[in-house]
């Protein structure tokens, strides 16, 4: 019974403890609340399993942006709250739900204990070919040079993502200013975090980005930060959320995608083959893919969070 | 020195358990904050015990994050509380 | 002298400890929301403050040091001003809370 057992075991009953009461209570504020509550201990979680690039994206996304993503939700369902609650599914689906899960949960279970031991991994194989590439973060060698084509459609995806939630705008709001009007108070406590905040979560941002080529980070998760500190200055009514028709917020969010694809199809033409890079040149072209990438995840998080356009835009 | 670390983490952690309780009995909106406002401040010192006990120092940048994401969800929060505050109620200072 | 330091962070980690166990009490026993609110900030300024204290002999480079500090400073400055927020969500909620 060593202190590092006692250690997880806490953390592992606190876990299952905050997920059991986010999915009994019936408030959603609550709700939400736990569910930021269980982001924030899942990041110690994978901190506890040598994963600190998860444990950064974890702390970042599950943490802050998805927490604020759901209270948006839960705000705009707030009227129709008593009328969901009066309708209460029937006992033989809730049945078949129960079942169905706890086969689900069953299967995982039985996929992680029944692993072999030591697992198979191609973890030597990834170290040993970083040299060749220049970066020293394993982590950023697998999604940059190894598995680029996932990243590359992942940066699509994500686009998709913000494509879908504004193809739910009412005609008439095309091209408006997405979310609600936070007026702008001089005094507030909350106007003097947006404006101390959000330099230091930048600096921190684009640390995160940095050092990523070696250490853990990435451009993903300094893009979440950034996004975070964008929501923060809109929250407190010191930015003004841009009005989706504009060529220039358009030109950020696709700049990532772009970049990626671009230098893509030059390595067709320089290196052989499409998303290789040539040999001498793949840590710069790595970072401007990731710079790129940063701010496109920034801008294209930040709208994910911020909904669909809500106001036209006063021109 | 290691062990003494990993241990301060751990009760660090029961502590933040603990305070949970309190997202959980209520009785308002600010309370249950409250709890995730520990439980921010509390993984912050649980991840730097941890990154010194552990020797990854990666472990710090975890926590630089959760630091102002943890301001962020906070603000959050407050914002969209239930009850008279919001984005209505946001003209008397 | 690395024996002094060692004690130093032993010292100024169970203080830092204690007033997170300080501040758990008072958020679960302290009877109505502000008064839970204060006991709220003596983990945050205090208990964390005395962790990033004693961990600071440890750190590697002036660097994670300057990290370290960062960490609280932002904690400080996050605290502060939610602490402001959340009484005057407390407040308006009325006496009830």
């Amino acid at each position: 019974m060593t202190v590092a057992w006692a250690f997880d075991a806490i953390l592992a009953a606190t876990v299952l403890a905050v997920a059991c009461w986010t999915m009994a209570i019936r408030d959603t504020f609550a709700a939400v609340v736990g569910f930021v509550a269980y982001g924030l201990l899942l990041a110690l979680v994978w901190v506890r399993l040598t994963a600190p690039d998860v444990a950064l994206t974890e702390a970042a996304i599950g943490g802050g942006l998805t927490g604020v993503l759901l209270l948006g939700a839960a705000a705009r369902l707030r009227p129709a709250q008593a009328a969901a609650a009066a309708e209460t599914p029937g006992l033989a689906l809730r049945l078949v739900t129960g079942v169905g899960c706890a086969l689900i949960s069953a299967a995982l279970a039985a996929a992680v204990l029944l692993l072999p031991d030591p697992a198979p991994s191609l973890a030597p194989a990834a170290v040993a070919d970083l040299p060749a590439i220049g970066v020293g973060n394993p982590i950023t060698g697998v999604l940059m040079a190894y598995r680029a084509l996932d990243t590359l459609l992942e940066t699509v995806v994500l686009l998709l993502g913000l494509i879908g939630v504004w193809s739910l705008t009412p005609d008439s709001f095309w091209g408006g200013v997405p979310g609600p009007q936070h007026p702008a108070r001089t005094d507030d406590a909350l106007v003097f975090l947006a404006r101390l905040l959000p330099p230091v979560g930048i600096v921190i941002g684009v640390y995160l980005l940095w050092v990523g080529k070696d250490e853990p980070g990435g451009a993903f998760q300094g893009g979440a930060l950034l996004a975070a500190m964008w929501l923060l200055a809109m929250m407190a009514g010191l930015a003004k959320a841009p009005p989706t028709s504009r060529r220039w917020l358009r030109l950020v969010l696709v700049a990532g995608p772009l970049v990626f694809l671009a230098i893509g199809l030059a390595g067709l033409a320089l290196a052989g083959a499409f998303l290789a890079y040539p040999e001498a040149y793949a840590k710069p072209l790595i970072m401007i893919i990731e710079v790129a990438k940063m701010l496109s995840v920034a801008a294209t998080l930040g709208l994910l969070v911020a909904g669909s356009p809500e106001r036209t835009p006063s021109r | 020195m290691a062990e003494f670390l990993l241990a301060a983490a751990a009760v660090v952690l029961a502590m933040v358990a603990l305070g949970l309780v309190r997202i959980l009995l209520g009785p308002s909106a600010v309370d249950r904050m409250m709890a995730a406002q520990l439980l921010g401040t509390g993984g912050i010192a649980v991840l730097l015990l941890l990154a010194q006990a552990t020797g990854m120092s990666a472990t710090i940048d975890v926590a630089l994050t959760l630091a102002l994401v943890a301001a962020f969800a906070s603000a959050a929060f407050v914002k969209s509380a239930p009850g008279p505050d919001g984005p209505k109620a946001a003209d008397e200072a | 002298m690395s024996l002094v330091l060692d004690i130093f962070t032993v010292l100024a980690v169970s203080t830092g400890a204690f007033f997170f166990l300080a501040g758990t009490v008072g958020l679960l026993r302290f009877p109505d929301a502000l008064a839970r609110l204060h006991a709220l900030t003596k983990a945050d300024n205090l208990g964390l403050g005395l962790v990033v204290l004693g961990l600071l002999p440890r750190a590697d480079g002036a660097l994670g040091a300057l990290k370290l500090i960062v960490v609280w400073l932002l904690v400080l400055l996050a605290g502060a001003t939610v602490s402001q927020l959340l009484a005057r969500v407390a407040r308006r909620a009325g006496p009830s809370a």
